[in-house]
Order: C-alpha cells, then structure tokens, then sequence
C-alpha cells in the first residue's frame, strides 16, 4: 500500500499521456506552421514516445543544444523575427516540444504543465470562434488531468484523473463567468501590439485592381452585420460606404491616404487643412443603426451613404471623403452605432484645385476612352446629361456581368469598354469614373458592401464578403456628390435583389449556388441562419466583451461604478467558494452506517468515548461494555440495557420493536452519563 | 548571528515567518496516545512553490489577456484563476477528518532505522490519494492513497542511535493533491516508542564456556538434542517434526518432541567481561544471544540487578535483549 519510493520517477503510462494531451494542445496551431516546424514537431513526438517504449537514451546535452539552435534559426528564417504573435507562438511550441527530450521526472511534467495552459492562451490569439470553448474545455480538462496524475506517486487510473480533473473544470466555470464579467477590464494594449498580431482576413483594401472584388466574392466570410432601430431601408440603397479611392494610374485605384494618416498628429493637420470634411445637407428620415464589425484589419469603418457627422461612433472620424474612420486598426469585433440618411447634398461648393485633382488621369493612357468622352462632351451634353449618356451607353452595348472576366491589357479600360466588355463592378466603376474624368468631371470610385441577407432569427442583417461592391460618385456642380452605380446599369438585379440573380448560376461560387426549391435546401438555409444567429450572440456577449459593455452590463443590473462591480465581485466569489468548500467538506465527513442500530451504536460509543472510554478497533461490543463498566460500575444497568438492545435490533430482528427499544435505552444512557 | 538573522529575514521574509510559526505551533503540539482525529481547525494549508509559481503565470496571461483585450484568453485566465482557488479546498479537503492512530513498532538494533507505524483512517465514502507522513522539515517518508471507509499504514523511517527507548516525535501528515498547488499539514505526536536494543558486538568471540549445574562443559556448537518422547499433534507444527512411523497405527499424528539437556544451558555473564566497559559489554551480550539463539541453545543472562533464566524461543529473546536495551 504506502510507496515510499518513485515519487519523482516518471512511468511509460504518465509519459504517453503526457504525449498526448500536448499533441491536442498544440494540434490546432500545427495548421499555421510552415512544414518544416510541423514535420519537426510531429517527429520528434513520436520519437519521444517510441524512446517511452522501447528504452531509447535521451539525446547527449551537445545534440539538445544544438537542436535549440537549430529551432531559433529555422524560426528566424521562416517568420522572418522570433518575436511577434507567429513567429513567438511558433519558437514557443518548438521548444516546448524540445523540452520532451530532457523530461525525465515530475518535476519536468510541472513545467510542461504550465506551459500548455500558456499554450492554449495563444490559441486564442489567433482564432475565438465559437468552437474553441470546447477546445478550452477539452484542453483544460486534460492539461488538468495531466497535473493532477503527476501529483499521485502513480498508478493513478487514469479515469480517475480524468474525472477529478473534470470534476474541478466544471466547479471552476461559475467562478470563471464571474470573473469574466465582472472582473474589471482595463482598455488594451497595455504595451503595444506585435504589427501580425489578430487572425488573418480577407477584405477590402486601400487599393482596387481589376479582379480584386470579385476575387472577395468567393468568400462568404462575414464582413459585418447590422441591426436597424425601425424600418430598414430597401436593398437598393443599402450602400455601405468603405474606402474611397481618388487616384488614378491606369490600372489600380488608391485611396489618397492610409486611414490612420488622419490620426498621427504630423499628417492631421496637414489633411484636415488641405481637405476639410465637406459639408453635407442631411435630409430625409435618419436611418439608425448598430454594426458589428468584423476584424479587417484596416482602420475604415462601414457606415450607409451618408453618415449623420452629429452621431459618429467613439475614436473615429470622417475625412474629406466622408469616409468613416476609426483611430484603431480594428484587430477585434467592434461594435459602433451610427445614424444615415439616405437624401444628401455632398459638397455643394468645391475648391478649384480638388475639382483639378477629380479629373486627373494618367497621361497617354485609354486613349479611345477618352475620345469617347470627349465626343460626347463635343455634342454640347451639360454634366448631367453626359453621366446619362455614358450609362445609356452602358446599358444598350453588349455589356455582360461576370464574375470571370477575362484578362485585360495595359490600357484597361479601352481594352474593356471596346474589347472584351465582360467585367465584374470593378470594371464598370473602374471604367466609368475614367470617362467621366476625361469630359471634365470630378468622379471617384468607392468600394464597400451592396445589400445585406436579412437574418429572421435575430433580426438583423449580414453582410458577407460576397457582397463586396464597387460604385462612382461624380461631382455635378450646384448638386454636389452624387452616387452613380454603372453597375446598376448593366445588371439592375444585382442592385435589387443580389449578385445570385445577376449572375448565371454555373459562375457562382458554391456556397451562393444553392439548390432553391428542394426541402434539404431549406434546412440548411434555416441552419446557417440559426448557425450566425449564435455566433452573433457569440460575437456579442463574449468576443465583443470590452470595458464599455462591461459598464453597459452593469448599468443594466443595477451597478454604477466600479466599487459596487468590485464588491459584487468579491461576494460572488466569497458565497461561491463557501459553498464548494462545504460541498468538500460534506463529501469527506464520517460516513454514517445505513443500519440505524448501528448509528444508534456510535452515537452511544461517542458518549462514552467524549468521558474517555473509546472503542477499540479490536473490540468487540461485549468486550468493550465489559471494560467500560470495569470502570464505571455505576452505569450498568443503562450500559447493558442498550447492549441487549443494540444486539437484538441489529442481529436478531431489525423489526420496530426492537429499534424502538434501543431508542429508549440511548435515552436512558443519556440520563446516567 | 544577528546579521545573518537579519538576512534571512529580509531574503525570505515568508520562509522565516513560516518557520516561526511552525515553531511556535510545533512546541504545542499535544501528544496523545492516539487515535487523533484531524478537525477542521487542524488543518494548515498554503501555495507549493508550484502553487506561487502558477499564481505568477497567472499574472503574465491576465497581462497579455489585457493586452490584446483577447476574451477567450481571460476566459482561460479566469478559469485557471478558479482552478486555483478550489484546489485550495480540495486540497484541505483530502485531509480534513482523517484520523491517525498508532501502529506496531518493530525494536531495531542502535544503528539501524526504526519505523513508526501510523494508520491513516478514512472515514468518508471518498477515497482520498497521496497522503503522506513526514517528520517536519523533510520531505514526506512515505505516501498512500485511502480507499473509503479504510485505512493504510504509513512508516516513519528514525535512525536509532542509541540503545533504549527512542520515542517518536512531532510528524505531519501532508497532501499536495490534487493540484499540487497547496500543501496542506497537519501536525500530530503520538505516544510512540521503539525499543532499540544494543549494537550486536562484531562476531567471532565466544561466549564463556558455559557452566551448567551438572558441571558439564560445552564450548562447541552442540549436536543434535536428545529424543524426548512423542505428544499430540498441534496446529503449527512442521510436517517434517511429525512422528510418521507412528501414524499408521496410532491413526493421529504424533510429534516428536526433543528436549534440551542441562548441561548445554548457558549463562551469558556481565561480570565475564571486565576488560570492557559497560556499552561494549552489553553489544557483546547481545551478539551471544544472537548467536545462542541461532543455535539452538538454551541461554540466561545476568547483569548487574537484573537476571533472566536460561530458556530458548523467540519470546525469551525478546525479553533477554529488553533487559539488555534497558540495562541501566
């Protein structure tokens, strides 16, 4: 029974265990490495646990010295630093791996230990999609397993580590919701964020190029999703504003500065002086409404055309273009509240030199283009007219709406608008902001979202990377900024009712091609609907979670400042503790017999054992009355009163009786001592 | 002296106040003859190096859960926080209502290790795992799981140096499960002895030749006793003892039975050693009691006082070699 011996030797068992909690620890990350990190990892796991079982020597100190090495350089060379989110997970992973080849006793599981619950943190660095609870659970289950068998001297089962560790996983989740809600949250970065850190997204970017949109549209990714106070506006003006490009050079659009420009104090003043936000008559009902942003990375916000400059989100701003910009990448969730109305007057007056730099274009390039545009200019068209003319001419020439455009040459949008004139709304917005610049007016491109898929669950809209679109503002003098979607031309269903509509079926990409009319089709409608409803959720109570929900929350529960949170806090954690710790202290207390004579027994023996006479463990109940009343003669009629009964009511009749009398001859003990 | 206790002091501030405390406690640790049971308010615990090591890893993924305002990170942070904190009732918990009560002690020869035997009772319908006894400031000697409602024996390993009775002292009984996190102590002192009996002398002396009443001499190993006559069979004799020839006719298994004959009766004699001192001459005492018992003989002692006469059997050795541990 007692093992004096072993405590700190490692068992084959315990080690291959070992083994194998690591490898789910660090399973997920093995689908971010480079092949050779994966290779080596998976290698030399499997050596360690062939050397478990076959008695292989570890490696001499000069070949662990030099795989570490070996490690720091492989990961300098492949992430190109060893510090960062990437490159640090991967040397952290790497040389938990190599301390596998000088683990020899339970000391080294302590630290392997420790490092996989640090491991399992930067997991989350890069993925806090709904699924990884389980991870979190699973892991945390087994890291906790792992630890408490290298806590037993061994032979351990390990069900029955599985099950403690379980056991104190579970007891440990209210305490952590607590904490989790109420623990009082600092705003973040405290030191500064590595520049790769958050999980890679695809999105819009600051510049467009022929085929960038509709290379977006294959992604049904969530981009944002919206919740509207009151009455949404229709489809058809659903445009949600992103990044506006304003130069030209022939074949890629860029946005005339990097959002977070209009932040660094150097660059603030210059843009603000050279192009102050514009003003806008705001007119119509304002339309309100909350995004929930997905993280792109880039520092624009999405807001409807044209965001009210009186109701902006916290730390953002509009620039010029009126363009929403916040101060942060965003690199988590963000949820911001704006208000648009769909009817305004963009810049009714503009400088000479903006009008200038609006008709810009690259020299010699699209010459037919320009011929075109300046024919029209030539048959005395005013420049409303002329907007109308090109998207008659987009409309009555064989234009067609593809997602699989050819490639274009240098001249693209001759090429296009003459050639091929097969394109995605890239082309179309590329092309007609060309001919509108070439008659002289102030035109440029916008990229953002088109639509939203209404969510009946929830109640709100998602807009998906697959509605990434592209559009034209053209400049009128005395009417200001005016949206024009040549798109719409071309492919008016597009704007009413989606890209499914407008484009043939077998150019879908699959997740878009959907099989309407069948019932199987329907219930996986309605499970990815339900499905987003839940990550929704998700995105909102727990990924989104940040000091200003937090105080959100506990206005709504009644608290105003941070000493009641903290107060609430401390009581919670104090009841709950309490109650575990007596939970605990109930599971180990004396079991009590089932027989009830027996209870009644040791409630007897207790009485006497409190004046000094204890039963012994090698004594019978004769044997010990005989000794009691060796030395208390003067209980003895009580005493062997509740012996006969004793004996009677638990080896002759358990019936009533007989119970009933050993009742009262406890009682009359009670009387005499 | 001052200095280095101002050192120690300020270097490890806990380390010092623990040791304070445990002094403290250890000199008002009631000894008892036991069984003791482990209440509630006997119950010491605090964080393992591990423990303070983990509560500092806890820090640093708090710090980086804060800097990349990552919830699932806090998530994990806050659950191995809790984690944390209930180990510290589990690991109370495995010792709490407990109870301890001596066990048998072997006598050992001064020199050897005598073991103190301790059960572990536990009366829960729990099992509980790794429960160890230790003395205080060394590592647990040994460790044991307890089943429900059972109970295991522990050992306590004490050098015995010096013939006599060597009473057991303050031990703990300790558990680090299941996290390791917390040590959790209780401090107990038992009414325990063991009787250590003197270092054997080094073979190779003979005893005195033994004067027997009849006058008889014998030095040498002596031969094979004589033949005594048969009685009945007992349960635990040896087959190989059983008079064989016998059964057949007797029909139940007769004994044979040898008896010693006076004159190898031998006197172990205190007085026969002049040239040594008193130690010695008990360490040499003690090696002829061996060495007749081994032999077969019959064999007394005598000392200064005291006086055992010659017999032979495990018993009368026991009571030989007590008079010789207590020798005064």
């Amino acid at each position: 029974m007692s093992r004096t011996t072993a405590r700190d030797y490692l068992t084959q068992g315990s080690l291959l265990r070992l083994l194998a909690v690591l490898g789910l620890v660090i399973a997920p990350h093995l689908f971010r490495f480079p092949p050779w990190l994966v290779a080596a990892v998976i290698l030399i796991g499997l050596w360690r646990a062939a050397a478990a079982v076959r008695l292989w020597p570890l490696p001499p100190q000069w070949l662990k010295i030099g795989l570490v090495v070996v490690a720091f350089l492989g990961v300098n060379f492949s992430y190109g630093r060893l510090n960062g989110q990437q490159g640090g997970t991967a040397l952290l992973i790497i040389m938990l791996i190599l301390k596998l080849l000088e683990m020899r006793s339970r000391r080294d599981v302590l630290v392997v230990v420790a490092l996989c619950y640090f491991t399992m943190m930067t997991h989350f660095l890069f993925s806090q999609e709904i699924w990884t609870v389980l991870y979190l659970l699973a892991c945390a289950i087994s890291v906790t397993a792992l630890l408490i068998e290298s806590n037993h001297a061994g032979g351990l089962p390990p069900k029955i580590s599985m099950w403690l560790g379980g056991t104190l996983v579970l007891q440990a989740l209210p305490l952590m919701l607590a904490l989790f809600f109420l623990f009082p949250r600092v705003p973040g970065p405290l030191w500064g964020l590595p520049a790769d850190a958050g999980a890679a997204r695809s999105g819009i970017s600051d510049v467009m190029s022929p085929g960038d949109i509709s290379r977006l549209i294959q992604s049904d990714e969530v981009a944002f999703r919206v919740r509207f106070e009151g009455e949404p506006p229709p489809m058809n003006l659903r445009y949600w504003r992103g990044p506006v490009y304003w130069y030209f050079d022939g074949r890629v659009w860029r946005a005339p500065f990097r959002g977070d420009d209009y932040f660094s104090p150097a660059n603030r003043n210059r843009l603000l002086n050279a192009y102050l936000p514009a003003s806008a008559e705001l007119s119509g009902t304002p339309v309100r409404y909350e995004i929930t942003l997905e993280p792109h990375r880039q520092n624009w916000l999405f807001a409807l055309d044209l965001p009210s400059p009186d109701a902006l989100p916290a730390d953002s701003q509009l620039t010029g273009y009126y363009q929403l910009v916040s101060r942060e990448l965003v690199k988590e969730i963000k949820r911001y509240q704006v208000v648009s109305y769909p009817q305004f007057r963009l810049e009714k007056d503009m400088a000479e030199q903006w009008r200038r730099s609006g008709t810009r274009l690259p020299e010699g390039r699209n010459p037919r283009a320009l011929a075109l545009a300046h024919s029209w200019r030539a048959e005395g068209l005013d420049d409303a007219q002329l907007v109308n003319r090109a998207l008659r001419y987009f409309r009555e020439e064989p234009f067609v709406y593809t997602l699989e455009p050819p490639a274009l040459g240098d001249d693209m949008v001759d090429d296009f608008l003459f050639g091929s004139r097969r394109g995605f709304c890239e082309h179309y917005a590329s092309s007609f902001a060309v001919l509108m610049r070439a008659a002289g007016i102030p035109t440029r491109v916008i990229a953002g979202y088109q639509g939203g898929e209404r969510n009946d669950v929830g109640d709100y809209y998602v807009v998906r990377q697959s509605d990434a679109h592209a559009w034209t503002e053209v400049w009128i003098a005395g009417a200001g900024w005016r949206r024009v979607d040549p798109t719409a031309a071309v492919a008016p269903s597009r704007i009413e009712s989606g890209l499914s509509s407008a484009i043939s079926a077998s150019e879908l990409p699959d997740y878009l091609r959907r099989g309407e009319g069948s019932g199987l089709w329907y219930w996986r409608l309605r499970a990815s609907v339900a499905w987003d409803y839940m990550n929704v959720a998700w995105d909102r109570w727990v990924i989104a979670f940040n000091p200003e929900s937090q105080m959100e929350l506990l206005r709504n529960i009644g608290l105003h400042d941070w000493e009641g949170m903290v107060l609430t806090l401390t009581l919670l954690i104090t009841v709950f503790m309490t109650l575990v710790g007596l939970l605990v202290l109930r599971q180990m207390r004396t079991r009590q017999p089932s027989d009830p004579a027996l209870r009644v027994w040791r409630r007897a023996e207790r009485r006497l054992a409190a004046a000094g006479h204890r039963q012994r463990p090698d004594e019978g109940p004769r044997d010990y009355v005989k000794r009691v009343l060796e030395q208390r003669p003067g209980i003895a009629p009580a005493l062997n009163a509740l012996l006969d009964a004793y004996l009677a009511a638990r080896y002759l009749a358990p019936a009533p009786p007989a119970s009933e009398r050993l009742a009262l001859a406890l009682r009359a003990l009670k009387g005499v001592t | 002296m001052r200095i280095w206790l101002l050192l120690k002091i300020l270097l490890h501030p806990l380390r010092y106040a623990q040791e304070r405390i445990d002094a403290w406690v250890l000199a008002r640790v009631r000894r008892q003859p036991g069984p003791v049971p482990v209440p509630r308010h006997r119950v010491y615990i605090l964080p393992t190096r591990f423990g303070y090591a983990f509560a500092v890893l806890l820090l640093g993924m708090l710090l980086g859960s804060m800097n990349y305002s990552n919830n699932m990170a806090f998530a994990l942070t806050f659950l191995l926080g809790s984690l944390w904190l209930l180990a510290m009732h589990h690991t109370h918990g495995n010792l709490v209502n407990i109870e301890i009560r001596p066990g048998p002690v072997a006598p050992v020869f001064t020199g050897d290790v005598a073991h103190f035997e301790i059960h572990v009772r536990n009366p829960a319908a729990r099992a509980r795992y790794s429960v160890s006894a230790g003395w205080p400031r060394s590592e647990p000697a040994a460790t044991t799981d307890l089943p429900p409602e059972n109970f295991a024996p522990l050992q306590l390993p004490l050098p015995a140096v010096r013939r006599g009775w060597l009473p057991s002292s303050v031990f703990a009984v300790s558990t680090e499960f299941p996290l390791g996190m917390f040590h959790a102590w209780t401090w107990l002192d038992l009414e325990m002895a063991c009787l250590v009996y003197p270092k054997p002398a080094a073979p190779g002396r003979l005893p005195p030749a033994a004067r027997g009443s009849t006058g008889g001499v014998t030095g040498e190993r002596p031969g094979l006793d004589e033949f005594a006559g048969l009685r009945n069979y007992q349960r635990g004799d040896t087959p190989r003892a059983i008079h064989w020839k016998s059964f057949p006719k007797l029909q139940v298994p007769m004994v044979k039975q040898f008896q010693e004959s006076l004159d190898r009766e031998l006197w172990l004699d205190w007085s026969e050693l002049p040239e040594l001192d008193a130690e010695a001459r008990l360490s040499q005492l003690t090696r002829w009691v061996l060495d007749a018992e081994t032999a077969g003989m019959s064999y007394g002692i005598r000392l200064p006082g005291a006086q055992i006469a010659p017999g032979r059997g495990e018993v009368h050795q026991r009571a030989c070699l007590r008079a010789l541990a207590l020798h005064e």
